[in-house]
Parts: C-alpha cells; structure tokens; sequence
C-alpha cells in the first residue's frame, strides 16, 4: 500500500505528533478513568468535600464498607434499580434509530450529491434551518398531540422522533461525504446500462461504508446520549438509560444515589468500547483509494 | 399489571400488604399515576398497585420530568393519566387550566380515615390530598456554638452575627450556607426571606408586583449578608452542594430543606462527630417578626378531570390505599407524612418546629411560578455586587411583568 | 439526475423531517406570534396543612369562555419579539437615551436577560467553533501517522468525552474543579492563589465552559476529519511526494483541499451546536456569570407555569441568529455548488 511510502517522515515530527496524541490521550481518558476507579468507592469518597484524596484511597469507602472497594453501586443500580431494563430499551432505540436514519440518510444524501439542481442546495439549506430548533421547543410541541393521539409513551415514537431530528444532520454528513466519491464511478455503471437505484446498490454501496459507518456513529451517540427527547416522550417501563440515569441524581428536595449513576455510566460505556473497535476497522479498510481505479 | 418499581419497595409492599386485597373493594377501573421519582412517592404508589387485580388495573410513570408532562397529559382527553401527584407549586398549572376535579364528593364516600389537614382546598372545594410536608430550615452544630460561646441562633441576624464571629475568631471560614443557586433555589430563598420580613408579592386583588419597596431592600440586604458569610460559590449551591458541605464538617450553620434531614443523619457520607452535634432546628424569624422565615410545602395527589367517574374513584380509593396507617407506619422514616400512622422522628424536627412557628405555606397563587422564576434569574447580579438592590428588584418586576403580560395576567 | 429519481431518493428522509420538524416549526411561529388570553382573577380562600390563605385563583369557567371564541389566544403579532424577555426595543432605546458614554450604555444593556445570554452565546460559538476544528484537525492527522495497532483503542480514548453521558460527565467535572477537588486544588497550587475558584468568578467561570465545550466537541471533528483523511487517495499524494512537495505542503494543498467539504461540514454543525449552548451551563450551574439563548428557553419552559409563546420566540430569534452566522459558510457552499454545476 502507498501509505508507507507517503508517511515517511522525520523522527522530530514523530516524535511530535506521538506526543501530542498521548497528551491528548490523557486529557480525554482522564476524567473518564477518575470515575472508573471512583464507582467503586461510596459516594462520601468520590464526591468529598473535605479531600479530594479521598476519591483515591478510599477512606470513607473504608469506614462504611470495610474495604477500600465496593461494588455498592454496581450493585444498586443493576440489580435494586433494574438498570438492565433501560439499558435494553436503549439499545432498542439506538439500533432502530441508526437503522432508520442511515436508511433514509444515504439516500437521501446521495440524491443531493448527485442531484445538479439549485433546488439541491435549498433542500439542504432548509435542513440545515430545521436543524437550528432547539430540541427542548419540538418536544414541547409534541406533548399534545402525541398524548391526543395515544402516540406517546412507546419506544417507535420516540425512534421516530429522534430519526427526524437527526436527519438534517445525517443527510448533510453523507452528503459530504458523497461529494468525496468520483461522479465517474456510478455514471459508468449507468452507460453499462444500470438504472441510477441500481448504480447506487452495486456501485456506490460497496465504497460508502467509510463515511456510513461514521455518520452511523454520530447517530447513535445521538440517540444514545438524548434527554430532552426520551425523558419527555417515554413512559417509565419504556424508559432509556440516561432519564433512568437522571432519576439517580435526586432533586432540589430528595437525595439521590449519584453513586448509582455514576457506576450505571461507567458500565454503559462498555459496549461502546466493543463496538468502536470492531467498527473502527470498517473506517479504515475498504477505501475508496482502490476503488477509484476501477 | 405494568407496575414497575418492585425490588426497591418489594419489602414494604409485602409489609403492608396483608390488610389490601385485590380490587381495593372496587368492580372495576383504570388507575394510572403521574409524579415525581423518589421514595415516599414509591411507597404510595406500590401501595395504589396492591389494589390491581378483579378489573382494576393499576399502571405508573414516575419521572423527574412529571412537571413538564402534566399539563400536556391531563389535557388530552380522555387524559393520559388519571392523577398526577403535585406540590403547591406545581398543582397551580392544573388549576389554571382547570385540569383536576373537586373530590369533595369522594372525600365524603371513602375518606373517613384522612386527617382534616391532609385536604386541600380551593374556594371551598378540596382539589388534592396532601400526604407529606416540607421545609427548608436551620441545622447548626452544637459542638461548634458551644466552643465558640454562641447561643442557638432563632433570628437571621443572630446567624449572622454567630457566622461573622466564627469568621472573627478564626474558628472556620465561611460557616454558613444556604441554597443559593441562581435559578428556582435562588428563588426560593428570596421567597422565604421576603414573608419572613413580611412581605406582599403582589398588590391585594391583582397580578401587579409589589416587591419593589423597603421590605425588598431588607431582604436582599439580608440575603447579602448571609452570603458574606458563605463560601464565595454560594451562586452554585444547590441542595446537593449544601448536604455535601454540610456532611463534610465544614459547616457550621446553614438553612437546608427537611427532608435532606434523614441523609445527613445517617451513617452514610459524615463523620460521627458531624451527626452526633447536628441539631434541627425550626427556620429563624428576621426583622423582627414572629413567623419563620421559610415556606411550608406539601406533596400530595389530584384527580384528572377528562376521566371517566369511575376511573376518577378507583383512583382515589387506590391512592387511599397507598397511606393506610400501617403502609405510613412501615416508610415512617422516608417524609415528614401528614396522613395518620405517622410518628415523628429525629429527622423531622426541624420540619415540626417550623411549622408550629406559624411559618406560612408557600403561596398557592397563579402567578407565582412567574415571580419565582424572575426572581431566580434577576437576582445575582446584586448578591455579586454588581448591582443596587432597587435596580435587581426593578429587574425582577420588569421581568415579572413581561412574563405576566404574556401570560394574560396583566395587561 | 432527474427531478422524479431524486424526488424518490429524497422522499422518505423529507418526509420525515416535515412532519416532525417543518410542522412543529410553523405551529411554533404562530403561538409566538399570540400571547394568552387575559385571565379572570377573583379572590377566594384556600386551606391546606397549615391554615387557610386568601389567594388569588383564575375563574376558570369565565377564561375558557374566552378561550373557546379564539383558541391560540390574543393575536400580539411581533410583541413577544421585542418586550423585554426578547429582543427590548423599547428598554433598549430608553438606555441609549439615558446612557452616559458607551461604557455605560453597553453594562446597561448586559442588564437584559437577552443580550447577556446573546453575548455569551456569541462569545462561546466565536471561540469553541475554530478550536475544536483546528484540534481535532491535529488528533486526526497524529492518530493517521500511529502505527495501526494502536489507532483502535486510540480513536475510542477520544470518543470519550462525547460518549460519557453529559449529564454525569459535567457532574463529575464540577466536582473535579471544585475549590476542593483534585482540578481545582491543583491549579490553587498551580496559581499559588488558594483562595483561587473556578465557580466564583465571571471570567473563570466562562474560561471552564470554553475549555469543556472544546474538549466535548473536539472528538467529533476527530473522527470526521479521520475518517475524512482515510479517502484522501494515495496516488495523489504519492504524486505530490515525487514532485518535490514538503509534508507540509502536502497536507496544505492535497489533503486540506480533499477535506474541504468535511471542514465545511464540521464548522456548520460546530457554529449551529455551539450557538445552542445549553448542557455545560446547567452542567456546571454556571447560570449566575453565563446564559443563553437555549438556556432561556428551557427557564421558560421549566417554571412552575410554561412560557410557551416566550420560549418560541426566543427559538425562532435563535434560528435566525444561526442563519446569520451561518452566511458566510454557506455563501461558500453555493460558489461551490454552482461551480460544480459548471
């Protein structure tokens, strides 16, 4: 591969871009590792007013447990809270929301890449305006009617709703990314005779994953971090995990279980890690670099 | 039966389950709650889902998002939910809108068992049954006071003082704390502090503000007091932050609201120095006046209007069933309950003292929410130092009546 | 491609946009273009647990009388837009009338909740929108040169910061920079100030929701312009290599001008996030030195009573002020769409 011999650089300028990827590394792993090693301390450890040294040895932890580790809070929020049941509406929400939205994204931005007419451009800068709303106000909207016509409360609505929401973003991502594949490609296999759906099946398909994969990342994490809309459109037994996670925290009047929280998040991130390495693969590999030859 | 919240409460349930039978004594109905997410509620809740079974059915979302459902879902008809459990803040949207139904007639019918203080009433029609209180009150240290040779605070200006002399004596820096974040706890001091002193909101009869005068000035100055003595965060502080604080020793006086009591109190999170000495106490008087300067919150439940009679009844009975004595008695310590079976705890002291003070409820009126809310977000500037304290109660006048304008409420 | 293969390649994702967002969008301009109608007040007594009170109720029966002649309430055409929770053209003309020096007219003028929240908002879109494109430019081009074994977990330590839920994530971090946590301990002895918080003051206030708005976002212009970097094609590059060109000139004229639709695409969804900073304000309770529009908004629609028709307002003052900002950007987006047209 051509790589090799394209990143042949000198030993100062590895050095340098090492370095500042670990650096950043560190900035970005480290909260992330705090609240790992704190979930599994008490909560008059990991939020300690009196030391933040606390959060390390686990002096409280000690005190009320009787050992400097706990798995209290996996613990509470697994198996008291039954977390695994807004876990698996999240995953039914996620998976359907990026199923839909790539679906009718890829489409959809494929259209307006290829699409030479000035109403392609308005589209996408009326998507871009729609975009602009703030989600708290649409869902605002929703309530009424949802609620007048029994919609509300069910894991497809929601899906549906955070489809719409994503869409002006997904269609401008693919778009984009679209642009970046050579027209040549699907307007060869139309002058062998493919109708332009056809093209796109067999010619584009294969060669979009990169940019697919990524808007499908961008989606999910949408999805998978909303609160305005699951905690406004979803009834309880439908309920995600981050208004589950929400519910945690307590209010003004009531003490929550942070510690709940806390662990709940960490275990959520889990099967991220799974899935960023299986798919980060599908980023890197079948490029367009071979293609563009055929 | 779609009931949810079992393991947390499955104990209680099992507790208090042996005087409830299937159907509550009902032929039929569907019962379906809205409220708030957390203990007390839960508990009465899973007393509700007891009655579930002979064509009753028992259904619940309890959510932190309850507020901003309510209105939406009582509204659709037939509505969502057959009742939503409510604050007096909160049941003041319902009611604007007309939403709930009197239960006067279902009082009659099934509440011999209530206590006559648990019925809230409206022009003469009971619109809701409270079934716990609340309070922001004052927690000192005792140990501390003691040392330092101050007497137990009951005003505002003896907590200053006692605060500056700590300060003074180089006993603790910043030994006091409120919930002070700017935003509905800001707010909310304000209110206090402002019936503490005295005040009226609005002119008698009217939507027109009238906090723009001496009374005003007092109360900010005092809130600016009182916030010389806390720490320099104080706009950050909400209940979690003061608790924390608390918890943590650092602290020596500071008003928190009751039913964050029982946590501070327990084993969880503080020293047994900082428990043992931590004494409840009712909310203080300021300038001079005999009441508390604090406000009396209830949470209790309201009945849909867009439901069908029977549902309407099913629900209450259900609801009823979820504070029977011996359910209040097993959750005793999880709220300050109002319905009977309740004994009074440690934790609820401060609660109690204030409420026998003759502290006043908070006010019920259809345009408080909008006052609370201008005087969240308009008065840090002048707790910052930033600005005169006529100019922030200017703010929040003109703030107000922008939002009351909108509203329909002035004109 | 013909009008009818794009109508059918587009229809499933307009269709889904129309309803759930043009829709809601025009029933949101018509209720801010209302105001409620005005309520019947009468006195009467109310009891509860702690005594009875004369308060004020709204006759309900003579106010839904009202409502049932004209359902979306007065019509107020552009009021909304300009009393004093808006745009406060008539405040605004009053402290320019009576303001001594432009000094005091602009400290006057950050006295309304509007143009407080409207230079913040300004200030964090100004400076988080071109951090976050240039460091996520730099990660992406470092983790591209990483040997490929390491680029995986590499790439998913630097989703971090988007993955962990922005509930908890800015729970945690408020804590970490407290006078006594382990950030804000650190920079007291850093700074040798031990009286230094991040929470008191204005400025260090706005500095903390900086520093976190670029360190949240920085990973989603990592991983596009990473991925972006994986379809810049080898032989172009191979060719600029062998005629002559430096590294440098290399990333400046082959692969930033390959880039370029995905730079125009980060710097739109970064200007419209940004413009719509909400999460870090309530996050890091910052409420009290930094607002927002979007945190306008959700203070109207979180009180006790919902301000509908003032929280629309503010959303369509925001759609405009991300139209605004957005001009430039799509200017030239449109010089490129018809070039390619050509």
């Amino acid at each position: 591969m051509s790589a090799t011999a394209a990143t042949r650089r000198s030993p100062a300028l590895i050095a340098f871009s090492t370095g500042f990827v670990i650096l950043w590394v560190v900035l970005a792993s480290f909260p992330f590792l705090w609240t790992l090693w704190g979930s599994f301390k008490v909560q008059g450890d990991f939020f300690s007013k009196a030391d933040w040294m606390n959060a390390l040895w686990g002096t409280r932890t000690l005190v009320e447990t009787g050992a400097t580790f706990t798995g209290q809070a996996y613990h509470g929020a697994w198996v008291e809270q039954d977390f695994w049941r807004s876990a698996l509406n999240t995953m039914i929400v996620v998976v359907f929301t990026v199923i839909v939205s790539l679906t009718f994204g890829t489409l959809g931005g494929y259209a307006l890449a290829r699409s030479g007419f000035r109403y392609a451009f308005w589209l996408l800068m009326i998507a871009l305006i729609f975009r602009a709303m703030p989600h708290i106000t649409l869902v605002s909207g929703y309530l009424l009617p949802f609620f007048e016509w029994n919609l509300w409360g069910h894991l497809p609505t929601a899906v549906i709703v955070l489809v719409a929401i994503n869409q002006p973003f997904t269609l401008w991502m693919l778009h984009s990314f679209f642009l970046n594949i050579p027209k040549d490609l699907d307007e060869s296999a139309m002058v062998d005779g493919c109708t332009r759906f056809q093209a796109f099946r067999h010619v584009i398909v294969p060669v979009m994953w990169p940019g697919v994969i990524t808007t499908g990342l961008f989606s999910f994490l949408l999805a998978y971090n909303d609160f305005a809309v699951t905690a406004m459109l979803l009834s309880q037994e439908n309920q995600t995990m981050v208004p589950k996670i929400a519910s945690f925290l307590g209010s003004t009047f009531e003490e929550g279980n942070v510690m709940f929280a806390v662990a709940a998040v960490v275990s959520a991130t889990a099967p991220l890690f799974v899935l960023v390495m299986f798919f980060q693969r599908q980023i890197v590999s079948g490029l367009t670099a071979g293609a563009v030859k055929g | 039966m779609t009931f949810l919240r079992t393991t947390a409460l499955a104990s209680a349930a099992i507790f208090a389950g042996s005087a409830a039978f299937a159907g509550c004594g009902l032929s039929g109905g569907n019962v379906n709650i809205l409220g708030n997410d957390f203990a007390a509620i839960q508990s009465v809740v899973a007393g509700a889902a007891e009655c579930a079974g002979d064509g009753v059915t028992v259904e619940s979302n309890l959510t932190t998002e309850h507020r901003d459902l309510q209105v939406a879902a009582l509204t659709a008809n037939p509505a969502q939910y057959t009742s939503a459990i409510v604050a007096n803040s909160s049941i003041v949207p319902l009611i604007n809108e007309d939403l709930i139904r009197p239960l006067d007639d279902l009082v009659a019918k099934h509440g011999q068992n209530l206590n006559p203080t648990q019925l809230i009433t409206v022009d003469g029609k009971v619109m809701a049954i409270a079934f716990m209180a609340n309070a922001q009150h004052l927690y000192y240290r005792s140990d501390i006071l003691e040392a330092a040779g101050i007497e137990p605070p009951t005003t505002y200006e003896e907590v200053i003082a006692a605060a500056q002399k700590l300060e003074a004596d180089g006993v603790m820096q910043n030994p006091y704390a409120m919930n002070s974040q700017t935003g509905w706890n800001l707010g909310e001091e304000f209110v206090n502090m402002y019936l503490g002193h005295g005040g009226q909101f609005f002119e008698p009869g009217t939507a027109r503000p009238s906090i723009n005068n001496e009374t005003g000035v007092a109360t900010l100055n005092t809130l600016k007091a009182l916030a010389d003595v806390s720490n320099p965060d104080f706009l950050t502080f909400d209940s979690n932050a003061t608790a924390a604080l608390w918890e943590s020793g650092s602290l020596a006086l500071a008003t928190m609201w009751g039913s964050r009591a029982a946590p501070i109190l327990d084993d969880e999170g503080s020293t047994e120095e900082v428990t043992s000495t931590t004494v409840l106490a009712a909310a203080p008087t300021v300038a001079g006046g005999n009441t508390p300067a604090s406000t009396l919150w209830w949470d209790g439940f309201t009945i849909a209007k867009n439901i069908s009679d029977e549902d309407a009844e099913a629900t209450f009975v259900a609801l009823l069933n979820g504070m029977t004595e011996d359910r209040i008695a097993a959750n005793n310590d999880l709220a300050v309950w109002l319905a009977p079976g309740y004994t009074p705890g440690a934790t609820a002291e401060g609660v109690f003292a204030t409420a026998t003070a003759g502290a006043r409820p908070y006010p019920m009126i259809p345009f408080m929410g909008l006052m609370h809310t201008a005087l969240g977000n308009e008065l840090s500037d002048f707790l910052q130092g930033n600005e005169s304290a006529e100019q922030a109660l200017a703010d929040v006048e003109a703030a107000y009546t922008a939002a009351a304008r909108e509203q329909g409420f002035l004109n | 491609m013909p009008h009818k293969t794009f109508f059918w390649f587009i229809l499933p994702s307009l269709a889904a946009m129309l309803l759930f967002i043009a829709l809601p969008i025009v029933s949101v301009a018509i209720q801010s273009l209302h105001i409620e109608h005005e309520q019947v007040l009468i006195t009467v007594e109310n009891c509860g647990p702690f005594g009875c009170e004369q308060e004020t109720v709204v006759d309900t029966a003579a106010t839904a009388e009202l409502r049932q002649a004209q359902p979306l309430g007065r019509f107020n055409g552009l009021g909304t837009y300009f009393d004093r929770g808006h745009l406060a053209t008539a405040e605004v003309a009053e402290i320019w009338r009576t303001a001594d020096g432009i000094r005091e007219f602009f400290s006057r003028l950050m006295n309304l909740p509007f143009y407080k929240a409207l230079v913040f908002t300004l200030a964090y879109t100004a400076i988080v929108t071109p951090s976050v494109i240039l460091l996520g430019m730099a990660i992406a081009l470092g983790v591209n040169a990483l040997p490929r074994m390491f680029r995986g977990p590499t790439i998913f330590v630097s989703l971090l910061p988007m993955i962990v839920t922005p509930l908890i994530g800015s729970l945690i971090l408020f804590w970490m920079i407290d006078a006594e946590g382990i950030i804000g301990k650190t920079l007291q002895v850093l700074f040798d100030d031990p009286e230094l918080s991040l929470k008191a003051s204005p400025t260090l206030t706005w500095i903390t929701l900086f520093v976190y708005g670029i360190w949240h976002s920085a990973p989603f212009a990592f991983v596009v312009f990473y991925a972006g970097l994986q379809t810049v094609p080898g032989e172009t590059l191979e060719a600029a290599m062998v005629d002559g060109a430096s590294r440098w000139e290399r990333i400046r004229y082959v692969v930033i001008p390959y880039m370029a639709p995905l730079v125009v695409f980060v710097t739109l969804i970064q200007l419209m996030d940004n413009f719509r900073v909400f999460e870090p304000i309530v996050g890091f309770s910052a409420e009290a030195n930094a607002t927002s529009l979007s945190y306008i908004i959700y203070s109207d629609l979180r009180g006790d009573v919902a301000r509908f028709g003032s929280a629309a307002a503010t959303s369509l003052l925001t759609i405009v002020g991300v139209a605004i900002l957005l001009t430039p950007v799509l200017i030239r987006t449109w010089r490129d769409f018809n070039r390619k047209r050509a």
